[in-house]
């Protein structure tokens, strides 16, 4: 890893206390992005990649903090940073598209005027520059017509369009990082691969760097190079879309790959991953994973499990002591990762 | 990009036919029926100097308590003074210190409610307990000690109803803002780098602020109320200024023969209170999300 990643990640923790007990919701992640690179981070509902996201930008729900580690942005720790720093910031270095656009966008106030907003707030720009502004990027994110689309309301537009909006809103005040949050989960398929087509576009012409927060593993071999695998609040698997998908080193990436329904195998049942996620008030003491693992041994019951770099200056490295039994499992049956 | 053109072009239709408040209020009939009332009484009293040559405070002893004729279109009181004029030039003070009656509470109960929904924890705490302070005395109980103490006149009446009126939309505006600030697109404009400020007046209050308006027109209606029943206190607008709470009063010693004298006031004012309501209606209807 260079010394100037533009997003570093370090031993993140996010703890919520709740009635019931500390949810420890980021329990130690890492992970790193380079300049003009897109980091997929996947993993199933609840293991923390949205809250990974909020924490980055110091928007955690009520009551969770941040208790321990480093958001290296641009080699500035912003955990440390002042809420006026971290505003600053917001928008202006780190933009975010969300889930579901219908309810991420102001249902009262016209499209034009919420993507103009950034632009006048960050950039200094006055109303009219704000306006042209809009426009432009209203047109480069494949919206027609923007000059009357603009006094639109967020109801009159379709999805598709919608999460354009989203997309412009982002892009206004050119940020050199784009965090997605599942934003193709809300669209149907055909959107859906317009709207990735039109991020992998906007990433090469724009030059931003982009984490990608998805459950789906098609995005991830869709639009990104690195990926970034969560479990139970750590990051446990991390290397090149390629290599992991080919030869995932961690019995989880393993599973979450198995389970991807193939056209090429006819197969009654879907193969899951037994049993259910963790407790994350409770987590499972040793590896995160070991209760699910069909390669757990003892030694894996007790103990820290850091992500363990395997071969220098590749940036592929897992948390799993055991990643032999992977190896040995993709050789006596091949994850074919053409999804 | 094809697809997007194409369904670009079949969104252009929706927008056209969008279905704002301007295009719409003249469909709810309780709204046009409520502007209707409202507006002739508002035009009448404007009219005033038009309408009758008398005016609401010479007295003429000559002709006191006179039934209505073709020089007193609704007859004299008990001090010969037009009551046709009096209404008219009564109903400027009542409207006009009822609508500012109103804006007061308005502006300042939705401020503390913006700020306790927003901010939360002990500013909610510290907003909240002084509201129910005022909430555990009857609203007329404590606006009439107000006014007393501070002495009867249309500034007092302010003050009085500003201090009890705006627990209301404090608490209108607190629990909208309650569930608004959860919504996914405050989270947004929060991750868009903007200030509190503006995040309050610019995304939640517009979102918010609709329960607050209709609220405010019945909230007219029972400030007009409040201040007639001053009036008729001798506690409100004081003479010889015309209100109609005092000519309700006035007349009340003649209400066996001139019983007009009592009535006809009483019966603008329950006409200008169904006018209101109506609107409030109206507008609950015509502000009420899509």
């Amino acid at each position: 890893m260079s010394a100037q990643a533009i997003l570093d990640v370090q031993d993140l923790r996010v703890e919520i206390p709740l009635s019931r007990g500390t949810v420890h919701a980021v329990d130690g992640a890492s992970f790193q992005l380079e300049p003009g690179e897109s980091l997929g981070l996947v993993g199933e509902s609840g293991c923390g990649k949205s809250m990974t996201l909020r924490a980055i930008l110091g928007l955690l729900p009520q009551p969770g903090k941040i208790v321990g580690g480093q958001v290296l942005f641009e080699g500035e720790d912003l955990t440390a940073a002042s809420q006026g720093r971290l505003r600053d910031v917001r928008g202006a270095g780190i933009g975010i598209i969300f889930q579901e656009p219908m309810t991420a966008l102001n249902p009262v106030m016209r499209v034009g005027d919420q993507i103009a907003e950034g632009p006048m707030v960050h950039l200094g720009q006055s109303r009219s520059e704000a306006r042209k502004r809009a426009f432009e990027l209203m047109r480069q994110v494949g919206i027609p017509d923007p000059t009357r689309r603009a006094a639109a309301y967020p109801h009159e537009l379709s999805g598709g369009m919608r999460q354009r909006v989203m997309i412009a809103i982002a892009l206004a005040c050119e940020p050199r990082l784009i965090l997605c949050d599942e934003p193709t989960t809300a669209l149907d398929v055909t959107i859906q691969d317009q709207i990735l087509k039109l991020l992998h576009s906007l990433r090469t012409d724009f030059g931003v760097s982009v984490v990608f927060v998805t459950h789906d593993l098609a995005v991830v071999a869709q639009t990104c190079e690195r990926i970034a695998v969560m479990y139970a609040g750590q990051v446990v698997e991390t290397g090149t879309v390629d290599e992991v998908f080919r030869s995932p080193r961690h019995p989880y990436t393993l599973g979450l790959l198995r389970s991807v329904p193939r056209f090429d195998v006819v197969r009654q049942t879907l193969d899951s991953i037994a049993g259910q996620p963790p407790d994350l008030v409770v987590p499972p003491s040793g590896c995160r994973f070991h209760p699910r693992c069909p390669y757990a041994q003892d030694d894996c019951l007790e103990g820290a499990f850091p992500l363990r770099p395997l071969g220098a200056g590749s940036g592929r490295a897992t948390a799993c002591i055991h990643d032999d039994a992977c190896v040995a499992a993709v050789a006596s049956e091949p994850v074919i990762a053409d999804v | 990009m094809t697809i997007a053109v194409a369904e670009g072009l079949t969104e252009s239709l929706a927008v056209e036919h969008r279905g704002g408040f301007r295009r719409r209020w003249y469909r709810t009939p309780s709204f046009v029926a409520g502007v209707l009332i409202i507006g002739t009484i508002i035009a009448l009293c404007l009219l005033a100097p038009v309408l009758t040559s008398h005016s609401p405070t010479d007295q003429d002893l000559n002709h006191i308590l006179q039934g209505p004729s073709s020089e007193h279109w609704l007859g004299t009181d008990q001090l010969g003074r037009d009551e046709f004029a009096r209404i008219l030039y009564g109903g400027r003070v009542d409207l006009r210190v009822a609508f500012l009656a109103v804006l007061f509470p308005f502006v300042l109960g939705t401020t503390l409610g913006c700020i306790a929904g927003y901010y939360g924890r002990f500013m909610d705490t510290g907003i909240m307990r002084l509201v129910d302070v005022v909430v555990a005395f009857p609203f007329y109980v404590l606006v009439i000690a107000l006014v007393f103490a501070l002495g009867p006149g249309a500034r007092s009446i302010y003050i009085a109803i500003t201090l009890v009126g705006w627990v209301s939309y404090a608490r209108i505006l607190r629990g909208e803002i309650l569930v608004a600030k959860r919504q996914e697109y405050i989270l947004a404009a929060q991750a868009a780098g903007f200030r509190d400020f503006r995040i309050i007046v610019r995304h939640l209050l517009p979102n918010v602020i609709t329960q607050a308006i209709v609220y405010a027109m019945s909230d007219i209606v029972l400030d007009i109320l409040a201040i007639v029943t001053l009036g008729y206190l001798g506690l409100g607008i004081q003479p010889p200024t015309p209100d109609w709470g005092g000519m309700i009063a006035d007349g009340q010693a003649f209400l066996t023969t001139k019983w007009e004298l009592s009535t006809i006031p009483g019966v603008v004012v329950v006409i200008t209170a169904l006018g209101l309501s109506l609107i409030g209606d109206g507008l609950a209807d015509l502000l009420r999300p899509e």
